[in-house]
Formats: C-alpha cells, sequence, structure tokens
C-alpha cells in the first residue's frame, strides 16, 4: 500500500467494537468522496466488521496490512 | 470545611450524594447537589409511556425528596466548569466554588443532529416524546413501521429491542398485526453490540416477523417524503419512524477540555477521574467509558466515587474495592410478560437465561422500588 496517499489517519488501537467501526464511519462522513482513509484497529472483530461495512456501504477496501501487531484497512470515498 | 458539589440530580448524583451523606460528619464537609431540574425521573417507565402501561406524570419525584436533609440542593443549570479555578458557573452567573467534583449530568437526545428527524420521526427518550408517541398509537391503525437506533451512542442500550417487542405485542393485541410491517434498524452488523445479546434478540426478532436491518446508520428523514435513508445508502419507507436520536453530554463539557466535542467525560474506567484533575470525578451516562449507558451503570460507579472522596478528605489510603470493574445490570423485556437479564462487568461478557415470566414481573417490581432503593442509595 506504499503507493497509495492516505488522505486521513486514526489510530484506534485500544479502542473495542464498535469503536473502530464508528471511527471509520465518522471519518466517511467528514471526508470528500475520493478521500483514501486509514484506520488502525487492535480488535478482532474489525478484521469482519470493517470489510463487511466497506462493501455494504458501497465503498472500496484498498487493502489491509500489518501494522505493529495491528491491522490498518485502507478505504477510499466512493461515493 | 471542603465543599463537595455535585452536578446532577438524576440517578448517579443522588447515588454519590446520599453515600457521602451518609459516611460523612456533617463537620466533615458540605455536600452540594446542583441540578438543571427541581424533578428526578425516573427514564426506565417511559418505554411503557406509549403503550398506556405507565402514567408520565407519575415517573417524576422532587430531588429534594430524594435526598438526605444534610445535603443542599441548588437548583440551577451548570453554564460554564472553570477546573483551573475550581469553579462552576451557573446560568444565572452565580459561582460555586469546589474542593470536589463529581459529574453526574447525564446524556441528551439531538435529535437535531440527523437532518430531518426532529420533523419525521418520533421516539420516547424524554417524558415529553414519550407521551407523543403515546398520542400517535392511540390513533396507529396499521402501516410501515420503522423502529431504530439513529446514532450511537444513546443510553439504555437495550430500550429500542424492548420497544420493538412491546410494540409487536401492542398492535398484535390490538388486532392489527397483519396490517403493519415493522422493521428494526441497528447501526451494526448485528441487532445488538453484544453477541450474546443479539443472539437472544435476533430468534425472537424473526419469530415475530420483524424486518431486520443492520449496518443502519441514519443519514437523513425525508419528513415529506416519509423515507429514512442511511449512510449506505438504503432508503426505508415509513407511515411511523421511532428512532432513538443520537445522544451528546451536557453542553458546558461539549468542546471543554476535560470532554470530546460530544461532552462525554474523558473518564478514567477504573478508578473514575476526569480528565487529569486530582479532585474531579464523572459517572452515569456522562462518561466516555465505552459500556452501557445505564442507571445501573451509575449504581456501581456511585460507591467508588464516594470511597475516593472520603479517602482523599480524611487523609486515608484508597482500598483495593475503589476500583469500578465495569459491573452493568439490565433488563430486556421481550414482550408477553417475558424478561430476561443482562449481567457483566469488564472482564465477563454477559450470558442470557432464556427470556421468563419471573424476569419480567422482577422488572416490573423494580420500577416500583426504584424510588426507595437506588437514588436514596439504600442498596
Ligand atoms: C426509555 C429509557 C429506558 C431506560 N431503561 C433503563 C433500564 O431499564 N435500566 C437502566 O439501568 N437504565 C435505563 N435507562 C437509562 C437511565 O435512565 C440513565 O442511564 C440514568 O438515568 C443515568 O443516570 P445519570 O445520573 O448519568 O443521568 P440522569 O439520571 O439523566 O441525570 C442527569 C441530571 O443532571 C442534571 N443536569 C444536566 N445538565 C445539567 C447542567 N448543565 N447543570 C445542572 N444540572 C444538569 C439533570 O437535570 C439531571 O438531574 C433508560 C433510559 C431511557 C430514556
Amino acid at each position: 500500500m506504499e503507493n497509495v496517499e492516505i488522505t486521513k489517519e486514526s489510530d484506534a488501537r485500544g479502542s473495542f467494537c464498535p469503536g473502530p467501526l464508528m471511527e471509520l464511519i465518522r471519518m466517511v462522513r467528514d471526508a470528500e468522496v475520493g478521500d483514501v482513509l486509514a484506520v488502525i484497529s487492535s480488535d478482532a472483530g474489525s478484521q469482519k466488521d470493517l470489510p463487511a461495512w466497506v462493501a455494504k456501504a458501497k465503498h472500496e477496501l484498498l487493502g489491509q496490512e500489518d501494522f505493529e501487531g495491528a491491522v490498518r484497512f485502507i478505504i477510499k470515498k466512493s461515493h | 470545611m471542603k465543599n463537595i458539589i455535585i452536578i446532577g440530580g438524576g440517578t448517579g448524583g443522588c447515588i454519590v450524594a446520599n453515600l457521602l451523606a451518609k459516611k460523612l460528619d456533617s463537620d466533615e464537609a458540605k455536600i452540594t447537589v446542583i441540578s438543571a431540574s427541581e424533578q428526578h425521573h425516573y427514564q426506565p417507565g417511559w418505554l411503557y409511556v406509549p403503550f398506556a402501561r405507565e402514567d408520565a406524570r407519575s415517573l417524576t419525584r422532587p430531588v429534594r425528596d430524594l435526598l438526605k436533609k444534610q445535603i443542599n440542593l441548588l437548583i440551577g443549570k451548570v453554564e460554564k466548569l472553570d477546573d483551573g479555578n475550581h469553579q462552576v458557573i451557573l446560568e444565572n452567573g452565580d459561582t460555586v466554588s469546589y474542593d470536589y467534583l463529581v459529574i453526574a449530568t447525564g446524556s441528551i437526545p439531538c435529535p437535531e443532529d440527523i437532518p430531518g428527524l426532529s420533523e419525521g420521526g418520533n421516539h420516547f427518550y424524554t417524558e415529553k416524546d414519550s407521551f407523543e408517541l403515546y398520542q400517535i398509537l392511540q390513533e396507529f391503525r396499521g402501516g410501515k413501521v420503522v423502529i431504530g437506533v439513529g446514532g450511537l451512542p444513546y443510553k439504555c442500550p437495550v430500550a429500542p429491542l424492548e420497544f420493538t417487542f412491546l410494540f409487536e405485542e401492542f398492535i398484535n393485541e390490538k388486532g392489527i398485526r397483519d396490517k403493519t410491517d415493522i422493521t428494526y434498524t441497528f447501526p451494526l452488523n448485528a441487532v445488538f453490540n453484544i453477541p450474546s445479546v443479539a443472539e437472544v434478540a435476533e430468534p425472537i426478532l424473526q419469530e415475530r416477523n420483524i424486518n431486520i436491518e443492520t449496518f443502519f446508520n441514519l443519514e437523513e428523514v425525508k419528513a415529506d417524503e416519509k423515507k429514512a435513508i442511511s449512510l449506505e445508502g438504503t432508503e426505508l419507507d415509513y407511515d411511523l419512524l421511532i428512532m432513538i436520536p443520537p445522544h451528546r453530554g451536557a453542553p458546558f463539557l461539549q468542546g471543554h477540555e476535560i470532554a470530546d466535542a460530544k461532552g462525554w467525560v474523558k473518564t478514567n474506567k477504573q478508578s473514575l477521574r476526569a480528565g487529569d484533575s486530582k479532585n474531579i470525578w464523572a459517572l452515569g451516562d456522562t462518561t466516555d467509558i465505552p459500556i452501557s449507558k445505564a442507571g445501573s451503570t451509575a449504581h456501581f460507579e456511585g460507591p467508588v466515587i464516594a470511597k475516593h472522596i472520603i479517602a482523599d478528605l480524611r487523609g486515608e489510603e484508597l482500598g483495593e474495592d475503589c476500583v469500578y470493574e465495569g459491573h452493568v445490570m439490565c433488563f430486556l423485556e421481550t414482550g408477553y410478560s417475558k424478561a430476561s437479564i443482562i449481567d457483566f462487568d469488564y472482564s465477563a461478557p454477559p450470558v442470557l437465561k432464556a427470556p421468563n415470566a419471573l424476569m419480567h414481573y422482577q422488572k416490573m417490581a423494580f420500577n416500583k422500588a426504584y424510588w426507595y432503593l437506588i437514588p436514596t442509595a439504600t442498596i
């Protein structure tokens, strides 16, 4: 994911379900179409919930990668 | 003599004030409760008002009657917290100084935070709104009903589910179930945020033919077209929309450095100390602790704060029991005179028993016993 320019990133490590998802939803609400958002989560539930929400809301999951023992989700706001 | 100020005459504020009054001698501290309202509301009763099972007028008592007589009560709205100078400033300009401060100002439903919700939606989270919904349900003859959670966080997390179950029972008894289509919505990917509660609630919703719409984060209500629209792009048509609005903390906390932009006080989840302060604590709905905003939360938090203040005042060591372990206990009313109980803390998620009649009648009894047991800090 090195070639993607992140517009906004949020470190939601230490917050539990639904914290990281709510953080992503808050960011999507505040972002412009086309912005690339990153959320770092250490909550196991996020691995299922974040991609499922991105699919339901019809945004784009550009990737997810290990980040210091947590997971960094990279999402593009598509509409 | 030290001044202890408690802001809020609701569940949390009354409990802390009464616990302190029980344990402290009158020459050790002056205890004052500042409350914006003269009345204390038993909010859980509002769940039943729309179905005419409770009368909203019987769910309030004067705060004064719930406080021990050595506690001073000041009716007034706090408009500013000047923690640098250990003062709170009231709406009328009066200044009150404190040595110890407890913030128990609860949470406020804010329909205005979602475009169109005030015009297009109803709820039962205030005395006035629960009564208005009662009037609407008196006239209700069937149609599309959408019931849901309009934003997180909100207080009494199970109340929207309970309302859905009671509503289904209500229209069934009215003989208009076949003329009514019910949809329950929730912002997450499940019908509730605690998996064991969702596992009990979801099959009941399905059994009663209630549609489920998850990942529904309410974005806008088009009141003229009667449409509720989610951030995820789902549009639901409705004849009656019952949506719990997103909540905020008290206005004087919104953006204060002790709280976040929405007014949730940054609270240590074990000591319940607010921010970096040495002499301010918070309990009940106003904290940012990610557990249920419920009266029972305030009930289990109250003794921790009272012990902290007493230990500090007397120069004593804090005991091992001066920690809040995240205990919450709530009933889950499932309709048709059955209920279950949800009991958990930070380390143990709830394990629910199948809904039964005994729990329902316990809840009914608790609704009456509340006044004698809880705000008075009897238990
Ligand atoms: C429909 C419904 C059903 C519920 N059911 C349950 C249930 O079954 N079980 C359960 O445990 N909980 C339930 N709750 C939640 C419960 O009522 C609250 O969580 C509880 O009252 C929180 O206590 P609190 O002390 O934090 O706030 P509150 O009890 O709301 O008290 C807040 C106090 O602060 C005062 N105040 C606010 N702002 C200011 C200011 N600026 N200056 C001075 N005073 C101020 C108010 O006047 C009030 O006295 C329910 C709530 C609702 C709405």
